[in-house]
């Protein structure tokens, strides 16, 4: 579904702040997998993740997306295929508008833009019941603004507005790493369900490696802009994030600096 | 002293709703698309100027069409060199508005001022229908409500959605698969295109077109979006655009009785950016004060020391 081939990306490059955030990273996808990412400080996560989402144009490489190559397609456009969630709860929803105006923007995706009316009523109802799904109350609440909205309620809201219509990719951006520990768990239950209902394709960050091991069909680790260790199916079974400690001294040849990571 | 005489207030509240529809176009660009367009001071007289010299080529309403095209254009100017050529909003604007000037003039045909006095205009039909003391004020408001009704349908289409969705939160947009170029191109361009037709209008309702008839009209549209929201809320989407209406016709009605109390008329853009900046600093002015009376409650010591 998604093959990510040798892509590289330095920031400002011939600086003194010069740094390569991805190495000839490589990653190829299944269908309907699903993909958690660990990695300290700097590893080049959310970077490779913003580069197959195309907020940074990548300087080598190539990058697949269910066989048509999207390396130079325009962020926007990649969007239509793509479903993303950030780490910011403010980054995935506008605030000034309401819940359903959120969702109809979302809905609206790969669909004829243009003057038909923004929600019609069939809409509101289809939001309603998906919103019920959600089970945070939201459905009775689809004409308030979303800025009223908890930091976990607008997390809920935007991975609902990323697979409202089903992408082929879901990338999540540590998307659980700004809220409170009881939300956080009820955000990332909602997440397994949905990715496990519409058997979506998905890439996760997390900062949490319990999580990581815990959820998903496999597990990545990332180290200065390479991919370090590929956990796949079986292997991931009976792993613990004590191993998987030992394992990234082992062949980093330092601690890890994710003081957060350790802590979760 | 003399009461302001009842003429002076209707004709005050003329000069509002047709300021209105400018303010309309400021409240897409500054609040909607979150982008301070400054090309507004132009395209105003821009307006006005296609508007006067199409007077004479064909009927007045069809220049009003123009006037409302030429500003469309100038706004997709500004918005192309903002998203294309990523200079700075701010800039972009200032450089149009430069620009705009000597095209202005010579859409005048270099006059700097072109009179309409028994020209046909959009006003001409009115006379010698009943009650003409008042045909003028309701043929405004028509348009005015038109011009409301139009902008609030489009502002809950597909695409009007996603142009407000910018303003808030332009990443989102792109992450939702929206090409925010388009947006704010699309944005920019009825901005300005309803300035430039406010712009139009007041040229006819006045009987001359002046090359400088637009400066200091961003702020005045700016001042008229302003009070609105202070006044009359900004809770639903239609309540926003009633209340930059009203904001339009209470700023009209101040400068009426500032004029009444003797301000002498020159000081006119001295006070609109007086009450600007005032309002600007609202709530800056209310956090000092809030945090004034914070600290006096706990007992007003200076520094800190116990």
């Amino acid at each position: 579904m998604l093959r990510v081939a040798d892509i590289c990306k330095t920031f400002n490059k011939g600086s003194i702040n010069e740094k390569t955030a991805l190495d000839n990273a490589s990653l190829f996808l299944d269908k309907g997998e699903f993909v958690t990412v660990i990695g300290g400080n700097g590893a080049g996560k959310s970077t490779l993740i913003n580069c197959i989402a195309g907020v940074y144009e990548i300087d080598a490489g190539r990058i697949f997306l269910d066989g048509t190559d999207i390396t130079y397609t325009p962020e926007y456009k990649r969007s239509q295929y793509i479903g993303r969630v950030f780490q910011d709860p403010l980054m995935g929803t506008a605030f000034d508008m309401t819940i359903e105006e959120n969702l109809a923007i979302a809905y609206a995706k790969g669909k004829p833009q243009g003057l038909r009316p923004g929600i019609t009523r069939d809409d509101v109802a289809f939001f309603k019941e998906k919103l019920a799904l959600l089970g945070l109350g939201l459905d009775d609440r689809v004409k308030e603004k979303v800025g009223s909205l908890s930091g976990g309620q607008r997390q809920a809201l935007t991975l609902l507005m990323a697979t409202i219509v089903k992408p082929k990719l879901l990338l999540l951006d540590e998307h659980i790493a700004a809220l409170d520990p009881s939300i956080a768990k009820k955000v990332l239950r909602l997440t397994d369900e949905i990715v496990k209902e519409e058997k979506l394709c998905t890439i996760m960050i997390t900062h949490n490696m319990k999580a990581a091991l815990e959820y998903g069909d496999r597990t990545i680790m990332m180290h200065d802009g390479r991919i370090i260790m590929d956990l796949n199916g079986k292997d991931k079974q009976g792993v613990t994030v004590e191993w998987l400690i030992d394992q990234f001294s082992r062949k980093v040849g330092a601690q890890l600096d994710n003081d957060r990571m350790l802590l979760s | 002293m003399q009461l302001i005489s009842w003429a002076t207030l209707q004709g005050s509240l003329e000069l509002g709703i047709i300021y209105a529809i400018m303010a309309l176009g400021v409240f897409i660009s500054f609040r909607t698309l979150n982008i301070p367009d400054l090309t507004v001071d132009s395209s105003f007289t821009l307006g006005a100027a296609v508007s006067a010299i199409m007077i004479g080529i064909s009927q007045p309403f069809i220049g009003l069409a123009f006037a409302f095209l030429a500003g469309f254009i100038a706004g997709t100017v500004t918005a192309l060199l903002t998203t294309k050529l990523k200079i700075q909003p701010l800039l972009s604007g200032i450089l149009m508005m430069l620009a705009l000037y000597s095209i202005n003039l010579k859409v005048m045909g270099g006059r700097p001022n072109i009179p309409l006095l028994n020209k046909p205009l959009i006003f001409s039909f009115l006379q010698g229908l009943a009650g003409a003391r008042y045909t003028k004020l309701f043929f405004l408001m028509l348009i005015l409500a038109l011009i409301l009704f139009l902008l609030y349908l489009f502002l809950k289409t597909k695409l009007g959605l996603a142009l407000r969705a910018t303003g808030d939160n332009d990443q989102m947009v792109r992450a939702l698969g929206v090409n925010t170029n388009v947006t704010i191109i699309i944005g920019l361009a009825l901005s300005n295109g309803l300035v430039a037709l406010s712009g139009a209008i007041i040229a006819q309702y006045q009987g001359f077109a002046d090359v400088s008839m637009g400066i200091g009209m961003v702020i005045i549209g700016l001042a008229s979006v302003i009070i609105g929201e202070v006044l009359f809320g900004v809770k639903t989407l239609l309540r926003r655009l009633i209340a930059v209406v009203l904001g339009a016709v209470v700023y009209r009605f101040v400068i009426t009785v500032a004029l009444w109390l003797g301000m002498p008329p020159t000081d006119l853009k001295l006070v609109s950016a007086v009450i600007v900046a005032g309002a600007l600093s609202m709530t800056v002015i209310n956090e000092k004060f809030q945090s004034w009376k914070n600290k006096r409650a706990n007992g007003g010591c200076e520094g800190g020391q116990m």
